[in-house]
């Protein structure tokens, strides 16, 4: 552990001193600027403009970062930066899950803007410091630290003293050297990442929270797209905030009143239905593996099943016994669907760390079903060791899970060998090879480092340099614009194939998640229900990363007699708490049309910036076949009769007596057909071109008809 | 360990606990600033069972050395979680106030019940 002494006068680079100020309906009207490279440090006004478009968290982030970079910027480029902000709900302790950070971030995955939703204490209380917002711009020569004094008003970027390069012991020693105490280091919040985010292009960020009745430092994760790359390619180790005094008012919300009243309705409906519905307090969101399982969604061996025998042996049941029960997991004040769980004393057995006692903030349902089963590896202790080591390495474990499977579905092709490998026999199933990998990443060595730059670069190597088949590997590579794709099988579900492909930033789940709707329940029987689909729930799900908010207290509980709506899937009950507590800290009065719109508008701007950066076509739209269907002979027999069904039922062709090539060449062109019908419908339901430009007019009847989006998208209508 | 303990069949729902409650600790005579409480059939009152300090996340709610559970006002930031997890939902709050409040077993509300339909209990620790 670091000593106090370790921070001398004469390791401040840069300060600045600001009058801390008192939050007006939920915004501070300013944002702090930080640029690592000059060492510059001041306030920008958050503009009633940006407000009245943007809201905050996301729309901040994208606003910041379209006037920071041109379309030339790399993500290395010092002019690249990293937005973090709130909302202006954000902070609330009232009602669960206000505590959430939104970070933007020029990929070094996509090369597009990446937006990643983050729990922790980090933002709320940089929000209670004083600020919106925090840009950080420029690249520094060494190793910095940067710190906000949220109560005194001053902002430092001091040398780095760190001699750790993983985040569970940055984030302790930051802890440490910024509190007074133990009781005190519930008032600090630090953002840093890991050893492998040095090497790695799928670095993520770690925000921490105190969790007072562990007495340990934890962890949330802004986990894709790379944003911890770019932090450690600023060569920030650590950005810490520290404010004393957190309580239900800070925000200055018009009505607090409204605030009290509707989390106290949603702590009781938490309280009366958790353990009934979806066991968010028991499990957090692992309780879904053997529900994907059921339902052949849970990837298997790189997406290409979604089933298999052994899953039962990574089933909440068994994480329920490995996480700590009954404690206040909420990654922030208030949230009592409380999902973050932990398992505590988890002693590794790999690794730099091997043999120490750690707390591992997990298992969630990616890691289980990313780094288990997508991986063939149905082992929990293994998933846990993982889980642990991606968060403190920086590791996106979405990332690292979906690209270790292309690996070793190459592998098994014999695209790629051990000489290849260094030895490494990535086999599916060989959790010792996966975690070496992995450990390779975090040293940067070897070919872990080579497999951190993702499935898009490494189809591309794997093409170039052992001659593998490009139609084949652009199959099986399950990345779409550069991302790597989440833990849901998509094959079935044409709604979710839209829901992964027809997203902002890739394939991520949290845009649209419509597989029960369109494949189990079959709600979305034409186009026009998918596209309708695909239009309001990527909309209304973008304005919980607008204000600051997370999305599971909205459908992952639902009100008793939520049957009883005229259009469940949208838990209109909890759509009206959301536009309430949206009026009682603005004094906005919005209705569920509104939020769209606010929605929309965001939307609609990351979208051009897509377009801006060279992407955001509907080229870039395309999927891997791997996501629409079965890519091989052995995937299309196993679920033979459902495919020769719809062969016969829906592509109008007799399977009988045809050999299984000729029937995936027809499937596939049936599949493929039914994608491209997809996009035209969603693309009109959006307001944009056939070639997925949003539209003159569009823009106009949104109010986003701004000269600097209408001139990217003028001459492509 | 002090509990307040109700037997019902006596409770002809007078509400003079509440305002004799609502009285001793904020001073006017309000049913819903009372910290035991007159529903429906029932008599919401405090079992210091202690599930409320399970939820607290800022270790705001403990049982003191009588065995009733308190909320420490310096350490809570009013998210009323302890609110809508009570199971006797003798967890109370009112706009008027930052935190929550409960009843502590202090006993004001017995001498005052007409017909002895409440009675404090004190129970050996364990």
């Amino acid at each position: 552990m670091i000593s106090d002494e370790v921070r001398t006068q004469s390791n401040i680079i840069s300060e600045y001193r600001y009058t801390t100020g008192k939050i007006d309906k939920g915004y501070n009207n300013r944002t702090l600027y930080v640029n690592v490279g000059t060492g510059e440090i001041r306030e920008k006004p958050v503009t009633q403009m940006m407000k009245d478009k943007l809201i905050g968290g996301k729309g901040f982030g994208l606003w910041y970062l379209w006037n920071a970079v041109t379309p030339e910027t790399r993500w290395d480029d010092p002019e690249n930066e990293i937005v973090i902000s709130t909302g202006p709900l954000g902070g609330i302790t009232q009602y669960p899950g206000a505590g959430k950070s939104l970070v933007v971030t020029i990929s070094p995955l996509t090369g597009m803007p990446m937006d990643s939703n983050v729990g922790g204490h980090f933002g709320p209380l940089l929000k209670f410091a004083g600020f919106d917002s925090i840009e950080l711009q420029g690249k520094s020569e060494e190793d910095v630290i940067i710190f906000i004094d949220g109560n005194e008003g001053i902002v430092k970027i001091e040398k780095s003293p760190l001699k750790v390069s993983d985040s569970h012991l940055i984030g302790e020693q930051m802890a440490h050297v910024f509190s007074e105490n133990e009781e005190d280091k519930k008032n600090v919040s630090v953002v840093s990442t890991g050893s492998a985010a040095e090497h790695a292009f799928m670095g993520l960020l770690n925000f921490t929270f105190y969790d007072a009745r562990r007495k340990k430092i934890r962890m949330k994760q802004a986990g894709r797209g790379g944003t911890g790359t770019v932090f450690r390619n600023k060569r920030i180790k650590a950005l810490v905030v520290r404010f004393r005094g957190v309580n239900r008012g800070l925000n200055n919300p018009v009505n607090q009143d409204i605030l009290n009243e509707t989390g106290v309705k949603m702590h009781r409906e938490i309280h009366e239905n958790d353990a009934k519905q979806n066991r968010m307090r028991e499990v957090g969101t692992a309780g879904l593996i053997e529900i994907m399982n059921a339902y052949d969604l849970l990837p298997t061996h790189n997406f290409k099943y979604g089933s298999h025998r052994d899953a039962s042996k990574i089933s909440s049941e068994i994480f329920k016994k490995m996480v700590t029960q009954n404690m206040p997991d909420g990654c922030w004040y208030g949230c009592s669907l409380s999902c973050a769980k932990a398992v505590d004393n988890f002693e590794l057995k790999t690794g730099p760390y091997k043999g120490e006692k750690v707390l591992v903030d997990g298992p969630e349902y990616e890691n289980a079903a990313g780094l288990g089963a997508n991986l063939g590896i149905f082992d929990p202790q293994y998933v846990i060791e993982g889980n642990f080591y991606c968060d403190t390495y920086g590791i996106d474990t979405i990332s690292f899970a979906t690209t270790t499977a292309f690996i070793m579905e190459c592998f098994e092709n014999g695209i790629i060998n051990r000489e290849v490998t260094g030895g490494l026999d990535l086999k599916f199933g060989n959790r010792e090879a996966a975690l070496e990998l992995l450990h390779q990443m975090g040293r940067g060595e070897g070919f872990g480092k080579i497999a951190g730059l993702g499935v898009r670069r490494l189809k591309q190597i794997f093409i170039e340099k052992y001659g593998a088949d490009p139609g084949f590997l652009n199959d099986i590579g399950m990345e779409q614009k550069g991302l790597e794709y989440s833990q849901y099988l998509p094959k079935e579900s044409l709604a979710q194939q839209g829901g992964y492909g027809l997203t902002n930033k890739g394939p991520q789940h949290d845009e649209a998640w419509l597989i029960f709707m369109d494949m189990v329940n079959n709600q979305l029987p034409t186009f026009e229900d998918k596209a309708e689909a695909l239009h309001y729930f990527p909309m209304f799900r973008t304005w919980f990363g607008l204000n600051g908010l997370c999305k599971l207290p909205w459908n992952d509980i639902v009100p008793a007699d939520n049957k009883k709506e005229a259009d469940p899937t949208k838990v209109p009950g909890h759509v009206r708490n959301y536009v309430s507590i949206f009026y009682a800290v603005t004094g906005i009065q919005v209705d569920n049309d509104e939020i769209i719109r606010q929605s929309e508008r965001v939307y609609n701007l990351q979208r051009i910036f897509n377009v801006r950066m060279g992407c955001g076509r509907r080229v870039n739209d395309r999927v891997p076949y791997r996501s629409q269907g079965p890519v091989t002979v052995e995937e299309y027999e196993s679920r033979a009769e459902r495919y020769d069904g719809q062969l016969l039922e829906l592509a109008g062709f007799d399977p009988e007596g045809k050999t299984t090539a000729e029937k995936m060449a027809v499937l596939r062109k049936y599949r493929e057909d039914q994608y491209e019908k997809l996009i035209d419908a969603v693309y009109e339901r959006r307001g944009w071109t056939n070639n997925g430009i949003p539209t003159i007019k569009k823009l106009k009847e949104l109010g986003m008809d701004l000269p600097e989006l209408l001139a990217v998208v003028e001459k492509l209508q | 360990m002090k509990i307040l303990q109700k037997k019902l069949e006596l409770c002809t729902q007078c509400r003079v606990c509440e305002m004799e409650c609502s009285r001793t600790w904020f001073k006017e005579e309000k049913s819903e600033k009372s910290r035991i409480r007159i529903h429906q059939d029932n008599l919401l009152t405090c079992t210091q069972c202690g599930e409320c300090i399970k939820i607290c996340q800022v270790q705001a709610i403990y049982r003191d050395k009588f065995g009733v559970i308190k909320v420490d006002r310096k350490k809570c930031i009013g998210c009323f979680m302890c609110v809508g997890f009570c199971p006797e939902r003798a967890m109370f709050m009112h706009n008027d106030y930052a935190e929550p409040f409960k009843c502590v077993a202090c006993g004001k509300c017995v001498q005052k019940c007409p017909t002895n339909a409440i009675y404090i209990l004190e129970e050996a620790a364990g």
